[in-house]
């Protein structure tokens, strides 16, 4: 979506694992699957009191970056990440997806960017990554009278910095985690 | 946020099958694993299996989330709930962690179903655009497109409540010989513009006593437009729109009255126009005094049939005033079971509409009374000879009065579910003020074709 580069460090426990491997500004290509079939994950940001607060949400991914979307109905979480822009999101309900079971849980922390120049239109760049995973939303949008503040949305971005992979799903074991270093392009 | 409660945390095992432990790493950055769970028999404590890689240190405050959100193929989402909990943790035998919460925040949609839960937003809403108005430096409004707009803040799909008198005066007058096309589509025009003036006007009333404001269980058929509560229009404009319309209206009665007979349809003109000012308009504000009901039955009643009848035969009419009983009754009914819904807000803002006056029972047993007198209404004026014998096609709504009657009973404390309840009752005044309609359609073929109609269609 935006031009740049960025290299990925394997600092974990299983560092020669070739499954980590990425291209780069990508996620690797477990992460990226995980990240593409989960429908809800954990977005927990920094709170005033320096406490973290965690919303379920949609993630969506987009060629290495992790998008979220809030309604200004709920948009106290950006309140929170204009703040403090240091965010994490965890894919954690294995059996949330529309297909087959997720096998690996994931942990992305990063930096978030909050879109919202156009709280009217901006956020539609995302319709089709939701729409793929949320079919409903479609006809649901079309009938955005019944419900106009839901449609006035806050896109949040996330350059992912560090991720976490509990391999088959297991957090009792040490994570493979995974280093990116982004380069400005 | 809330502090939990011991009956909140011992039910979290049969609500959620896994935790999810957050804590802030060493860089600053929110840290999150999942976590097996159990709560201690008091429900006064969480005790996790540490995840691998989560940094906890002695006495460190943590956050931890319980969500539960089940995909539907296709068809959104099942279920959905979470809770959000905050407190210190600590390390126990066995390697345990245990968190002793001492704040929460939760949702449910079992108990604050989502569209309840979106009007709960509002007010953050409007904080964030202003906000966010204040960094771009000019005022941002939601926004919907024009027709969309025009449709919610006029609420124009309720024009069928006045369409039905409308057509039924012009039947009534068709049968005794009068009907003048165009001045029928003037009438329909004028007493139109008269509603929506009606609906944009209870609209502003309604922000300004609170009313708006109070009710979190908007529904399509109840809790009004909302679109100054929304933000989509100001006080201002929609002031200028109820205006407009009634002015619209007045002039259209004035040609009318020129034409077909002034001082008459003056009075009656004057007298819907006055009914649907008052009826949220300080001083007499009649829907809040639980008389909205009884102003609606007489301007979507006998006001708009004996008008509409008015204007085609130039004359007033016994038959017509009869004939909108049955209408009058069921737009009234409409109404009534539109408040059950908004009775929390409603009496909150002091708006005592009659349901909030009346317990449920009540509430339900005056339907029934009350839809049973409009069928009555129809049986009786037949059989007095006043209608023609066709207009008891209209009995035959009478099954649809009784599913409204038996879904009033059964959700009458589910905003949500009461909803197609609503639908039901705006349909059953539709359809039977137009068998009505039809009734007299029926007579008036009847009478032109036949040199002696049978007396079902006399």
């Amino acid at each position: 979506m935006f031009a740049r580069e960025a290299s990925a460090r394997r600092v974990g426990h299983l560092c020669l694992n070739d499954r980590m491997d990425t291209l780069p500004g990508r996620l690797p290509g477990r992460v990226e699957a995980v990240l593409n079939a989960a429908l809800v994950a954990e977005f927990s940001v920094i709170g005033p009191d320096g406490l973290p607060i965690t919303h379920p949400m949609i993630p969506l991914y987009d060629d290495g970056r992790i998008w979220l979307h809030s309604s200004i109905l709920f948009s106290r979480k950006v309140e929170h990440v204009r703040r403090n822009p240091r965010v994490s999101v965890a894919v954690t309900d294995l059996g949330a997806t529309h297909g087959e079971p997720l096998r690996d849980r994931v942990t992305v922390q990063g930096d978030a960017t909050v879109h919202d120049g156009d709280v009217h239109e901006e956020w539609q760049r995302i319709m089709p990554l939701w729409v793929a995973k949320e079919p409903i939303v479609r006809p649901f949008y079309a009938k955005r009278v019944a419900l106009p503040l839901f449609w006035e949305r806050i896109l949040i971005e996330i350059v992912p910095r560090r991720v976490l992979v509990w391999e088959g799903g297991r957090t009792d074991r040490p994570p493979e985690v995974l280093e990116m270093a982004e380069t400005a392009p | 946020m809330t502090a939990p409660t011991a009956e909140m945390l011992r039910r979290l095992p049969e609500r959620f099958d896994h935790a999810v432990l957050v804590t802030v790493d060493a860089d600053g950055y929110p840290l999150s694993a999942a976590a097996d769970f159990e709560v201690d028999e008091g429900g006064s404590a969480v005790r996790l299996r540490p995840p691998a890689a989560i940094p906890v240190g002695p006495g460190a405050e943590a956050n931890v989330i319980f969500s539960h959100i089940r995909p539907q193929p296709d068809m959104g989402y099942d279920e959905r709930r979470y809770v959000n909990l905050w407190g210190p943790l600590a390390e126990e035998d066995g390697g345990w962690l245990v968190l002793r919460p001492r704040r929460s925040q939760t949702w449910d949609e079992k108990e604050v179903p989502f569209f309840q839960y979106s009007e709960l937003g509002v007010p953050q809403a409007h904080r964030y655009l202003g906000a966010l108005g204040a960094r771009q430096g000019r005022r941002i409004r939601p926004r919907l497109s024009g027709g969309w707009l025009f449709l919610r803040a006029t609420r124009l799909p309720f024009l069928s409540a006045t369409a039905v008198p409308v057509f039924l005066g012009v039947a009534v007058a068709a049968l005794h010989g009068s009907f003048h096309l165009g001045y029928a589509l003037l009438t329909l025009v004028a007493a139109s513009l008269v509603h929506l003036g009606l609906n944009v006007a209870n609209d502003i009333f309604d922000t300004l006593s609170g009313a708006d404001a109070a009710n979190t269980t908007p529904t399509q058929f109840s809790g009004g437009s909302r679109v100054i509560h929304y933000g989509l229009l100001s006080t201002g404009q929609m002031v200028a729109l109820s205006a407009a319309f009634y002015a619209a209206a007045v002039a259209i009665g004035l040609y009318l009255a020129v034409e077909r007979g002034f001082w008459p349809l003056f009075w009656i003109g004057l007298a819907g126009v006055a009914i649907s000012v008052a009826y949220t308009a300080p001083p007499l504000r009649l829907v809040y005094r639980g008389l909205g009901e009884i102003a609606v039955a007489l301007g979507f009643g006998p006001i708009m049939v004996l008008g509409a009848y008015f204007v085609q035969a130039q004359r007033l009419s016994a038959e017509a005033w009869v004939a909108s009983i049955p209408v009058a009754i069921l737009i009234a009914l409409v109404l009534y079971v539109n408040e059950v819904p908004d009775r929390p807000g409603d009496g909150a803002a002091g708006k005592r509409t009659l349901p909030v006056r009346l317990s449920p029972g009540a509430v339900v047993a005056g339907y029934a009374a009350a839809a049973a007198a409009a069928y009555a209404g129809v049986v009786a004026g037949v059989a007095t000879g006043i209608l023609p014998f066709p207009t008891l096609l209209a009995a035959a709504t009478a099954p649809m009065a009784l599913g409204v009657y038996r879904g009033l009973r059964a959700s009458y404390e589910d905003p949500y579910a009461l909803m197609p309840t609503m639908a039901k009752g705006v349909n059953l005044h539709l359809f039977t003020g137009l068998l009505l309609v039809a009734g007299y359609v029926a007579a008036i073929v009847a009478d032109r074709v036949m040199a002696t109609p049978p007396f079902f269609l006399r």
